[in-house]
């Protein structure tokens, strides 16, 4: 039995697994306990239960338990690294690297960091979404302190060349901070071998609860940190305010979970995505955005040429994906993801990214196969632009009464 | 985002949805939008001997309301003259259908939809009178 719509949009969040919910409940009722209170056995066995999560974490990317920070999400970690690292080495310098297809978490903070007097370039990605190591080789400087690449693209899927990057900024003590919050239970992550100095993680895209995440912060060799959180010196000074010990505790399970499960799940998921990418690009003119091969096998982001995207997502309401085409909010902007993929506009507005995950079937990727096709039809059937190429005008050539 | 009943009939059941033939006679063709904007109205119309626009076809390439505005549009043409459908206003099409603010924008590229249709037509009756 289908459930509708089909949840195929595991990258915005997912589930929480009811292992999971299971793990957290009794933290919401007997073992209230604060893990700071020092005096009483309350205080205690909530403390045993975060220490324990923090050794799930810390496991999960082969990092030591005290080198785990507990924050409210991703973006909490994102912004005390960024920020934490790069205020306490300014003396070094006050130069930044990114990329200009980061999440808003990273590009956002970086803006704040200009706003303080910091200098902060923004990298181009190559079509297939990828950094070129030589660019950024390139841009490094000898005031360049921090660098922030995600590890797994949140729209496109695609992989950063982590490793390679990591060498390059360990040789020239440069602190590097990587998003890995798409990345947690679909990449193997070996912080012992990748040359990373912060690594943030969020608990809701790893089948865990939403309001916690981590940061990593390297102790061998050390990496100093601005805290941007005070009040009671919690998690070594680094981030105050008490633990959510019920949040914690679902971000130790679920990351435990995604340790012992994810090498035969990933294949499950990488089997179900081939089975959509097959499906869908045998409708003509439909690309799939980003490199196939450097990607976790969770994403599928496709333009169907000649269909504007929200028109798209209302046609196919009874599956929940979404759009690259930031047309439902107040802006017009296409996707600035796909436009530094080099990707035009139009194509930008045309796509639809696609997340499976833990809980999609065959039998849903089937139907949204057949959906798509249909509804496609449709649009297309509706649309002038489509029309315009089957008579075999190039769109290029014509002359639009732009808006 | 929540459109209203009107706009879902119109995108579910769009009105007059295709293309008159290349070599029909009374015909006028606008089209306005660009790609990269996220939106293209293509609407036609047929006038008949007496000036009275007696059917009308769109294809739009658009998000939801664009696709409602343009159907609407036909339904509203057809029977009025060229100078009666010139003054259909977007303010109209868009409390029709009512569409959010962000949306305004569909139902003023309908109206401009109609403005280029007629030019068109009127263009091509002048090439021929002379």
């Amino acid at each position: 039995m289908l459930k509708f719509p089909i949840y195929l949009d595991y990258s915005a969040t997912t589930p929480i697994d009811p292992r999971v919910v299971d793990a957290m409940i009794p933290y919401l009722s007997e073992h209230f306990g604060n893990p700071a209170s020092r005096s009483h056995a309350y205080g205690w066995e909530a403390e045993k239960a975060v220490e324990l999560a923090r050794a799930d974490v810390a496991a999960l990317v082969n990092a030591d338990p005290k080198e785990i920070v507990w924050t409210s999400g991703a973006t909490e970690s994102d912004n005390l690294a960024i920020k934490g690292a790069a205020q306490f080495y300014q003396s070094k310098g006050k130069h930044i690297i990114t990329l200009k297809t980061e999440h808003k978490a990273v590009l956002d903070t970086c803006r704040e960091l200009e706003r303080q007097g910091f200098e902060v370039t923004y990298l181009d990605v190559q079509e297939d979404g990828l950094l070129n190591l030589d660019a950024f080789r390139a841009a490094l400087r000898d005031d360049t302190t921090v660098v922030s690449v995600m590890m797994v693209n949140n729209e496109v899927g695609v992989i950063q060349p982590i490793e390679e990057i990591g060498e390059i900024c360990r040789e020239r003590g440069i602190i590097f901070h990587v998003d890995a919050a798409q990345a947690t239970g679909k990449v193997d992550i070996d912080l012992q071998k990748l040359k990373v100095d912060l690594m943030s993680f969020s608990a809701h895209k790893t089948y865990g609860p939403k309001g916690i995440g981590a940061l990593y912060v390297r102790r061998k060799p050390r990496v100093r940190l601005i805290a941007q959180m005070h009040g009671g010196g919690h998690e070594r000074g680094m981030r105050s305010g008490t633990l959510a010990t019920h949040q914690i505790v679902g971000m130790g399970v679920a990351f435990r979970l995604a340790r012992e499960e994810m090498a035969t799940e990933n294949v499950r998921i990488g089997l179900l995505r081939d089975r959509l990418m097959n499906g869908l690009t045998d409708i003509e003119a439909t690309y799939v955005n980003g490199d196939i091969a450097k990607r976790v096998p969770h994403n599928l982001n496709i333009s169907f040429a000649y269909v504007e995207g929200e028109s798209l997502i209302m046609a196919i309401k009874d599956v929940a994906v979404s759009s690259g085409s930031a047309c439902t909010s107040a802006s017009l902007e296409p996707s600035y993801v796909l436009r530094a993929l080099g990707r035009n506009d139009e194509l930008a507005h045309s796509s639809i990214r696609f997340s499976i995950g833990r809980f999609t079937t065959e039998e849903e990727v089937d139907y949204t196969i057949d959906l798509l096709h249909r509804k496609i039809n449709k649009l297309r059937e509706l649309s002038p632009l489509w029309e315009m190429v089957q008579e075999g005008v190039d769109l290029n050539t014509v002359q639009w009464a732009a808006h | 985002m929540a459109y209203s009943d009107k706009v879902l009939d119109h995108y579910e059941n769009p009105r007059n949805v295709g293309a008159f033939g290349k070599d029909e006679s009374g015909v006028g063709t606008g089209m306005v939008g660009a790609p990269a904007c996220g939106d293209v109205m293509k609407l036609q119309i047929k006038v008949n001997g007496q000036g009275v626009i007696e059917d009308a076809k769109f294809k739009t390439y658009g998000c939801g309301s664009a696709i409602a505005s343009s159907s609407l549009v036909t339904e509203w043409v057809k029977g009025k003259s060229l100078d009666e459908a010139l003054e259909i206003k977007n303010t109209a099409i868009a409390e029709e259908l009512a569409l959010p603010p962000v949306k305004i924008h569909c139902s003023i590229l309908a109206e401009d939809a109609i403005k280029a249709a007629v030019a068109d037509y009127r263009k091509h009756q002048e090439t021929k009178g002379e």
